[in-house]
């Protein structure tokens, strides 16, 4: 009687819930297919997981700070300057790796946001690398020859929208951003730094932001409620949010226990603590609870969304069922002849330009061989007429020498014959000399 | 908790640091677990094989439960069809607070005719259509959050148990079957064999396989790593697995087992000394149940969707525009 009451209300229970159009029957035994969530759950972790997080943020709120404080550890780098010109994005990825599970973390921070005098275009390079991404995904998708189990999924599942903690409201640029980025990824807000702000204030920051959110119709994400094992905890978070976070990779010592902590003067801020901020739940709700909805919303809303767009931006209707493949087909063969049209037109084109380039080189280059055979025959003259001035000029000192010589030759003959002539007299001369050297002497001695 | 970390990116750091303290990764598993049992699981199996080979019996004895309506006694006044027949039946059954819709589809008809030319087509086309089916919900421009999916996760292939080897039929099947769906051959009726005359069979069966170039599943080039490799060569080697089927239960020993009654003793279908019924029951069902949807999406349906989107590639529509791009 039991096993049959058991029989009817399994049956019952499951027709009512899957209502497919599907008899539900009862089974005789143990069949053993229950083991099929952990069969894919075990395919699941030998594969690994990805999770993709995105942080915008004015410079100084302390991203890379959370970053390292939700994930226990020291991630990259040294503090951005505030001199960008521009917003560009800035992505890390690491492998993590807990127990059995491999997760591809991937941190995409904002560089530059909030920096410039001129704020308009701020939120484009976001939207531009958000949807780089999910192009990436549409684009491997539609290959002929795919892999998308083995992809490397790059699409943002969380965006942690980090909010200036002034105590009053939003900023404008805080509410055009997240305006533009609702319906593209899961927008996550958060109060940053809030240690600034006290308690008292710190409630109704919250309350002014939550307004300001809805009037301007910001659709922010909100935790899941349907699960009935995650329902009530999620709601309660979902009316906490923004969470008011403090992060911190530094460690004080609290009664006997090291905590991560920002120490004052006046006291000490724990970041655990879930009276002092509610980093804690931020983790609880990023990590623990909903990591696997966030990403499963990611692909089955915002992908398809832009998916949806972009196709139907390629020209797209589904109103002809049968001829899909066809279409797809047809335009993407279009679109790759278009593409190497464009592609051989270019080359045409450097190729003239290659060309062009090459002959005025030639010319340049003929030209200054030109000048270079000038030049040398220009020197070459320079030289001979240098030679023959030489020359000629050795010819005036060879004559100047041989009139020399002769005139030397013509004196020396003269002087012997003058000094055969009065070679005596040369002798008396010297006689006289001596004689004259020898009175002196005397006449020096008998004076002395 | 001390765990590894590495990274790479646009600015790399030197080498890896340790994470200190629980972050939580791990919850990761739960959370997939429960969302995966909140949705449940299709599951689509196909049996082919000549009639009067127990293949509807097996089914029902695989899940204990009537998802074949043709039992032995039923089938026996319906008319067997002249051409091969698909009927495609869904059950929904629940185990441990997992759901699953189970379709069988059957193919009655096939081998049966005087001349069994070509009775693999239909089958053939019925696994390309499913298929189809899902390759036009794919490529829709709004799509459904769950695609439906009707494609042919596994073909139990029933051998003749004549004891000498394989019929042109089979492996005709088998052969042009192989590379579009999961095949699973297995010896029916394994009660008409003594233990050696199977040994025999299955080793002759297998080299027939081999020798005809039949992938089966598991197929040695889709094992992902050496633990795969390892698991599957064993089961590659028990198969294929020789199987009795039944859905009355008999008292053997103080116990109440499935089984077949005849004069000389009761074959019970669960013990592992009498049949492969409980080995096949755990390869197909409790192990690898996950990898056969996988290896049909990931494998098998990319495979006609490439087939698919490349024989369409040359039907360019002749228009003035198109003329120079067709030139290229």
């Amino acid at each position: 009687m039991n096993s049959v009451i058991y029989h009817i209300c399994t049956w019952w229970l499951v027709t009512v819930s899957t209502g497919e159009g599907a008899r539900a029957v009862p089974l005789a035994g143990h069949v053993g297919f229950d083991s099929m969530p952990d069969q894919l759950v075990n395919k699941s972790v030998n594969h690994g997981f990805c999770f993709n997080i995105l942080c915008v943020g004015e410079t100084g709120l302390g991203k890379s700070t959370l970053m390292d404080t939700l994930f226990n550890t020291k991630f990259e780098g040294e503090p951005t300057q505030h001199n960008q010109p521009g917003v560009t994005l800035k992505s890390n990825t690491y492998e993590l790796q807990e127990s059995n599970v491999r997760l591809k973390l991937t941190v995409v921070n904002t560089v530059g946001f909030g920096d410039q005098i001129n704020k308009e275009d701020s939120y484009k390079s976001i939207v531009e690398f958000i949807d780089a991404q999910f192009e990436a995904y549409l684009q491997e998708e539609l290959k002929i020859k795919r892999t998308l189990h083995s992809y490397h999924d790059t699409r943002i599942h969380a965006c942690l929208y980090f909010i200036a903690p002034t105590g009053h409201s939003l900023k404008s640029l805080d509410l055009v951003t997240m305006k533009k980025l609702d319906s593209k990824v899961n927008i996550i807000p958060i109060i940053a730094k809030s240690d600034a702000i006290s308690k008292s204030e710190l409630a109704k920051f919250k309350i002014k932001i939550t307004s300001e959110l809805v009037s301007n119709g910001v659709q922010i994400y909100q935790f899941p409620t349907d699960d009935e094992s995650v329902a009530e905890i999620n709601s309660t978070m979902n009316s906490h949010l923004p969470f008011a976070v403090v992060g911190s990779t530094e460690e004080v010592k609290i009664g006997n226990k090291m905590v991560k902590a920002r120490q004052y003067p006046w006291g000490t801020v724990q970041v655990e603590n879930e009276n002092h901020c509610d980093f804690v739940k931020l983790r609880e709700m990023l990590i623990r609870v909903n990591m696997e909805d966030l990403r499963e919303q990611t692909h089955t809303r915002h992908y398809e969304l832009y998916r949806r767009c972009k196709l139907e931006e390629m020209g797209f209707k589904d109103t002809d069922p049968d001829s899909k493949p066809f279409s797809l087909q047809e335009t993407y063969e279009a679109k790759r002849n278009e593409f190497m049209g464009e592609l051989q037109k270019k080359e045409e084109e450097m190729r003239q330009m290659f060309v062009q380039r090459v002959k005025e080189k030639e010319a340049e280059l003929k030209e200054a061989e030109k000048e270079l055979h000038e030049k040398f025959d220009r020197l070459k003259k320079l030289h001979q007429d240098e030679k023959k001035k030489l020359e000629e000029k050795k010819k005036t000192l060879d004559d100047e020498l041989n009139m020399f010589k002769q005139k030397k030759t013509a004196a020396e003959l003269l002087q012997n014959q003058a000094q055969q002539a009065g070679g005596s007299t040369t002798l008396k001369r010297d006689k006289e000399r001596k004689k004259n050297k020898e009175h002196m002497c005397t006449w020096i001695l008998l004076l002395l | 908790d001390i765990c590894l970390i590495r990274s790479s990116g646009t600015h790399s750091s030197t080498g890896g640091s340790t994470l200190l303290g629980y972050i939580g990764i791990d919850t990761i598993i739960e959370q997939m677990r429960k969302k995966t049992m909140k949705t449940g699981f299709d599951f689509n199996i196909m049996v082919v094989g000549h009639s009067g080979l127990g293949k509807s019996t097996l089914v029902n004895t695989l899940f204990k439960s009537q998802v074949s309506r043709r039992s032995a006694g039923w089938a026996r006044d319906e008319k067997i069809p002249k051409t091969v027949e698909i009927k495609s039946v869904s059950h929904v059954i629940e185990e441990g607070g997992v759901k699953m819709k189970l379709t069988l589809v059957d193919t009655p008809g096939f081998g049966d005719q005087i001349n069994n030319d070509n009775c693999w087509e239909p089958i053939s086309k019925f696994i390309n259509e499913q298929y189809e089916k899902f390759l036009k919900e794919e490529v829709n421009i709004t799509r459904k959050k769950r695609i439906p999916d009707t494609r042919v996760h596994c073909c139990l292939y029933f051998i003749s148990p004549t004891g000498h080897s394989l019929r042109q039929l089979d492996i005709e099947f088998m052969k042009r079957l192989s590379h579009s769906v999961n095949i699973i051959p297995i010896i029916a009726k394994a009660d008409t064999m003594t233990t050696e005359e199977r040994q025999e069979f299955k080793q002759r069966v297998r080299k027939e396989l081999e020798m005809s170039g039949i992938e089966f599943y598991p197929q040695k080039e889709f094992d992902d790593d050496m633990e795969d490799k390892s698991d599957n060569d064993k089961i590659r080697e028990a198969m294929p697995f020789a199987v009795v089927g039944s859905d009355k239960e008999y008292q053997v020993n103080g116990k109440r087992v499935l089984g077949r009654k005849t004069a000389w003793g009761v074959v019970e279908v669960e013990n592992p000394n009498h049949c492969e019924f409980a080995q096949l029951r755990d390869f197909l069902i409790r192990s690898h149940l996950q990898d056969l949807k996988e290896v049909t999406h990931n494998i098998h349906y990319e495979t006609y969707r490439a087939k698919r989107l490349n024989e369409n590639g040359g039907l360019h529509p002749i228009s003035s525009s198109d003329t120079q791009e067709s030139n290229l």
